[in-house]
């Protein structure tokens, strides 16, 4: 394996702290990864502005990485702005299966993540992280998180 | 003091206060999805304050952060829009201000993803992002509420008068805008105008809601020159812990 598919392979098994069935990989919010002399710089977009995790995010970052003996340096850049478009498909699958709606196309969720039912409800435009809105499934009843579409 | 550090501060300071307005909510709103929507908008509007106060920062190269540009500056460094400072007073009148400042923050931020400064185009793109989702809220719900009880109505045309001779100063343009915006950095604000006026004739059509006829304008927020009282009660609560334990950390 080269260095830096180590790096990658590193990385993927670091969570989101929010969200820890999907790792930062899979959520699209690392950008690159660069080799420079004796250091690795790993370019990190955050998802929200405000997003308290973006913290946390680099902390584990440099903590999982430097426990693989690496020495790290972290890059945040916001252009071009992080977009649920880079969320790949294992990640999309992920959150499925954890009961969070994964950002559709559309103004909201396809299915019920519970049930499969299309008959839904927004309840909220937001929920409890930055990244989600919250909706019912008017046929099993159950609440459940959309991840917002940006 | 350049342009571009004043344009700067202008936009961060007017995320920074009302964002600190809008955080005055968490845990008193009417009901829980509310108080996790109010609490999301604040936090996004900190998030952009972080990126505008740090370029600030930056771009003054005297050393300081955008911390020390939220938390060691008196009411007559700031440099946001009177309505930004205003206080909440009920639900519809925090939600009627919120619609007002996000219609003219979109079409601003739309305009300056071209900007000539590929730093604030940059923040712009972040930023436009959220604020897209902040309006449509804040147009369903003065819609709602305009178009809602008798009693909702009442305190939306309330608010709306209120608040409407806050509006002008935010396309009001001064020397400082000219400046920047011979550089494409930035727009005139008054450009945004006839389009801002477009939407919230529509919002406010559809709220059942009339628009005053006075275009007579409060200044002095964005110049620093005539802050309200407000600001400097804001301040006290916003700033205490840092002026209080100057260099404290997590």
């Amino acid at each position: 394996m080269s260095d830096l598919a180590h790096v990658w392979a590193r990385l993927r098994e670091v969570p989101d702290p929010e969200i820890p069935v999907i790792s930062l990989v899979d959520l699209g919010i690392i950008r690159d990864v660069e080799l420079r002399g004796n250091e690795t710089w790993v370019v990190v977009s955050p998802t929200y502005s405000g997003c308290p995790a973006t913290t946390v995010i680099e902390s584990d970052i440099r903590k999982h990485l430097s426990e693989h003996g690496l020495a790290v340096q972290i890059e945040r850049r916001i252009a071009p702005p992080w977009t649920t478009d880079w969320i790949t498909d294992e990640g999309r699958a992920a959150l499925k299966a954890y009961g969070i709606a994964p950002p559709s196309t559309a103004k909201g969720p396809d299915v019920c993540p519970h049930c499969g039912s299309c008959d839904l409800e927004r309840v909220s435009q937001f929920g409890s992280t930055p990244c989600k809105a919250l909706w019912r499934c008017n046929d099993c009843k159950e609440p459940f998180d959309y991840f917002k579409c940006i | 003091m350049s342009a571009l550090f004043e344009f700067l501060v202008r936009m961060g300071d007017n995320t920074l206060v009302l964002g600190h307005r809008v955080s005055e909510w968490c845990g008193h709103a009417p009901i829980l999805e509310e108080d996790i929507a109010l609490a999301n908008t604040a936090l996004d509007l900190i998030g952009q304050t972080q990126m505008w106060l740090g370029l600030a920062a930056e771009v003054e190269g005297k050393g300081r952060t955008a911390d020390d540009l939220a938390y060691r500056r008196d009411v007559i460094d700031f440099r946001n829009c009177l309505l930004t400072e205003l206080p909440n007073r009920d639900f519809g009148h925090t939600l009627m201000r919120q619609f007002l400042f996000d219609a003219w923050h979109k079409l601003m931020l739309t305009r300056l993803c071209d900007s000539s400064d590929e730093r604030v185009a940059a923040i712009a793109m972040k930023a436009l992002k959220e604020v897209s989702y902040h309006q449509e809220r804040s147009s369903d719900t003065v819609i709602g509420l305009g178009d809602g009880t008798e009693e909702s109505h009442a305190k939306m045309q309330a608010a709306l008068n209120r608040l409407w001779p806050y509006v002008g100063e935010m396309f009001e343009a001064d020397s400082i805008d000219d400046m920047n915006a011979q550089e494409g950095i930035t727009v005139n604000p008054n450009e945004l105008r006839a389009e801002f006026d477009r939407i919230v004739a529509a919002v406010m059509s559809e709220a059942t809601l009339v628009i005053p006829e006075s275009r007579f304008a409060h200044r002095g927020g964005r110049d620093g020159s005539r802050h309200s009282e407000h600001l400097g009660h804001m301040l006290a609560v916003m700033q205490f812990l840092p002026r209080a334990y100057p260099d404290a950390r997590w």
